[in-house]
């Protein structure tokens, strides 16, 4: 059967040999374009989130080419996003394509997740090799979220603009051909070694910044301007708080779930769907974690991310971390986000001299 | 003479839905219920100025009703609406309502934000009401006994909304006996439009455009989704194959399909949306969908915010129904066309 699904970032690019691996003909989806995201305007309701818009022209790209399944994520969750795949089907059959959908929902903590998530998928073959593949994709998925960490603490101190992408690009393109386990360990390993090979100004210190907001404009440069390369080529290590494998993660900005919700209890005690008070228990997170600033992404109109927004005056205040809002729409231009960033760098660097003198 | 505590009530949002209940159980605590004027131009700019640009219009509104109440009162009464049936929630805004509010501006007075969620209406009632009582030191009797008094009114509130009645009509019959109000008789009207929506922007005059009274003017008959008895509402929760998350989104859904499937004298759909709500994007084209596949049924959008005019909404409220008249005409042609020796 033909298969595509969403596409979310780079951690993608895991999915299509995971899926090929079960059996299946994988229609990948190109990573989103302008023309992309206004093929998704044009069929999506006016105020719908921009993750809507974008995933349904991914589909609407990817159908023509005789797509039987979608794989998406979403079908869950306490916000629109859990009516997504609903409105998406019934979009698509108006224009006459009839897909089956298949739902699962990030993040994914442990191989065995995935596993029941994806199962419906399984298609002859024994059962013992359809876990082995799924353990794979999952390998594969961390050693991507690993090293794309690693570029971002890289890109801060290249001294050639452009070195670290090229480096970066280069190691998923090991991973991407890599199949068997051991494989996967190499590319793993030679994508690091690629990174660390990059020339860089190791006295200059960085400025930290935390990423917050809402799931989909977090994981896909497409959608949020590339946001941490640019803020990297600023000389700013980026570092955002969801990724694909969030819950693997044990370095020093991981932290659970549970834990940014203690940490948002006195200014927003409840869930309110989406990532909306994880957002407010970041930000004391990063404070405290000695961060410069927070750049807060969410799609125009996203419901949790404005209720964070509106209490995100007084934690800064009270915090003492500036944060920079970015409400995406498909008449947010990269222009302006570069030129905000940069009056942002300039303010936490400007913090950053007033708080050591 | 003792001096009463004062607590406001902004008139927006769940209002609609539970003024009659608070204000009686506040009253029966002892404290004087101070409600914020009708909606006006002053209320709306005062919202605008104090909300997060990108929030809808309703809670701009709210917000500009805080501030018509901050200075008049001890207390505001805001508290955190999660849930009313046990299954779906309030939008996440009503969720964060209390938080919004309370981090906006640093001179407001103290809020009430006890968390109402109930599972079964009765039982978590009374808890919700429990906690509100013992804050402003109620006796237990004083709470059993508004306890008993609110629920009571609010049964009736809603039992005449469900007969027809507009919030506003059911507000001042509230205390009229049953026997003596007289029901409206819906069906004399050439037409009738189901408007959807949720309450806070259909029932605010000021905010709609006097959409109802207009439609009224001109003779139409209108039911809302206050008007469709809840187990009718509920049944149709297994109509579609999902749900949404939020109480008053699915409630307007529902009320839709209720009337296209069940009632079937409806001509046509009016869906009153806010300018920037989230739930409300993906709600429209639900219904816009349903009603295509119901015989094309006629399907106006009228979409408010704090710019939309009387004139504009009602220029296209005449369209549509001239629409809808021509629409009945031509088909009444048509049958008496179909009749054997014309
Ligand atoms: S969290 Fe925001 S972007 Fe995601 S579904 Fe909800 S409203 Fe849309
Ligand atoms: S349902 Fe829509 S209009 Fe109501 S508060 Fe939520 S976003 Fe605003």
């Amino acid at each position: 059967m033909r298969v595509t699904y969403a596409h979310m970032g780079t951690s993608t690019i895991v999915f299509q040999s995971m899926l090929e691996e079960i059996g299946h003909e994988v229609i990948a989806p190109p990573r989103p374009t302008p023309k992309t995201l206004s093929l998704g305007v044009q069929y999506a309701p006016e105020f719908a989130c921009i993750p809507f818009k974008l995933v349904l022209g991914t589909y609407l790209e990817t159908l023509p080419k005789g797509v039987e399944i979608i794989v998406s994520a979403g079908g869950y969750g306490p916000c629109r996003a859990g009516f997504y795949g609903e409105l998406h089907r019934r979009i698509l059959r108006e224009m006459g394509y009839n897909p089956q959908f298949i739902f699962f929902f990030p993040p994914l903590k442990k191989p065995v997740d995935f596993f029941k998530k994806i199962v419906k998928l399984k298609k002859g073959g024994s059962w013992g090799g359809f876990y082995r593949s799924i353990r794979r994709g999952f390998a594969k998925l961390k050693s991507v979220d690993d090293i794309e960490i690693k570029s971002h603490e890289i890109r801060a101190r290249e001294l050639k603009r452009g070195d670290t992408s090229r480096a970066f690009r280069k190691g998923i393109g090991y991973l991407e051909a890599a199949r068997s386990t051991k494989e996967i360990e190499e590319a793993h390993r030679e994508g690091l070694k690629e990174l660390e090979k990059v020339p860089q100004n190791l006295d200059f210190e960085p400025l930290k910044v935390g990423i917050i907001g809402e799931i989909y404009v977090q994981l896909e440069p497409a959608a949020n301007f590339f946001l941490e390369e640019t803020l990297g080529h600023m000389g700013v290590i980026p570092r955002r708080t969801i990724f694909l494998t969030s819950f693997t993660r044990h370095d020093v900005v991981a932290h659970g779930e549970r834990e940014a919700k203690e940490r948002a209890q006195p200014y927003l005690p409840l869930v309110i769907g989406g990532h909306g008070q994880n957002s407010v228990g970041d930000v004391v997170h990063f404070a405290e974690k000695g961060f410069n600033g927070v750049v807060q992404l969410a799609p125009f109109t996203c419901i949790p991310e404005i209720v964070a927004k509106s209490i995100m005056p007084h934690l800064s205040k009270v915090n003492g971390i500036p944060v920079l809002t970015f409400f995406i729409d498909e008449q947010t231009g990269q222009a302006g986000v570069e030129t905000r960033l940069e009056a942002f760098v300039d303010l936490m660097n400007q913090q950053r001299k007033c708080n050591s003198a | 003479m003792k001096i009463m505590v004062k607590i406001g009530i902004p008139r927006t949002l769940a209002y609609y839905t539970f003024y009659p209940l608070w204000k009686t159980f506040l009253e029966e605590l002892g404290l004087e219920v101070v409600l914020s004027p009708p909606t006006n131009k002053k209320i709306l700019d005062l919202g605008v100025q104090e909300t997060v640009n990108d929030a809808c219009v309703p809670i701009k509104l709210y917000h500009g009703h805080v501030m018509a109440l901050k200075n008049k009162v001890d207390f505001l009464f805001i508290p955190r609406l999660v849930s009313a049936d046990g299954k779906s929630t309030f939008c996440p805004k009503f969720l964060g309502l209390p938080d919004m509010v309370k981090f906006s501006r640093e001179d407001l007075p103290p809020i009430i934000n006890t968390t109402f969620r109930v599972r079964r209406f009765r039982a978590s009632l009374f808890g919700f009401l429990y906690k509100i009582g013992t804050k402003f030191s109620a006796k237990k009797t004083t709470i059993i006994r508004g306890y008993l008094k609110a629920g009571q009114i609010h049964k009736k509130y809603h039992y005449l909304l469900s007969k027809g009645f507009f919030p506003s009509e059911a507000l001042e019959k509230l205390h009229t006996p049953l026997k003596d109000i007289e029901f409206p008789r819906p069906g004399k009207e050439k037409i009738t439009l189901a408007v959807v929506g949720y309450p806070y922007s259909i029932f605010d005059p000021y905010i709609s455009g006097n959409l109802l009274q207009n439609l009224r003017k001109i003779g139409i008959g209108i039911i809302t989704p206050e008007n469709i008895a809840n187990n009718s509402l509920r049944k149709m929760s297994r109509r579609l194959p999902q749900n949404f998350f939020w109480y008053y989104s699915n409630r307007a859904a529902w009320s839709a399909l209720h009337l296209i499937e069940k009632a079937k004298n409806i001509d046509g759909i009016i869906h009153v949306t806010a300018f920037g709500c989230g739930p409300d994007a993906m709600l429209n084209k639900l219904l816009e969908l349903e009603a295509k596949n119901h015989n094309q049924l006629p399907f106006l959008t009228v979409s408010i915010d704090e710019h939309s005019g009387e004139a504009g909404i009602l220029t296209r409220l005449e369209a549509f129904v001239d629409m809808l008249i021509h629409k009945k005409e031509t088909k009444g042609e048509k049958l008496s066309e179909g009749i054997p020796g014309n």
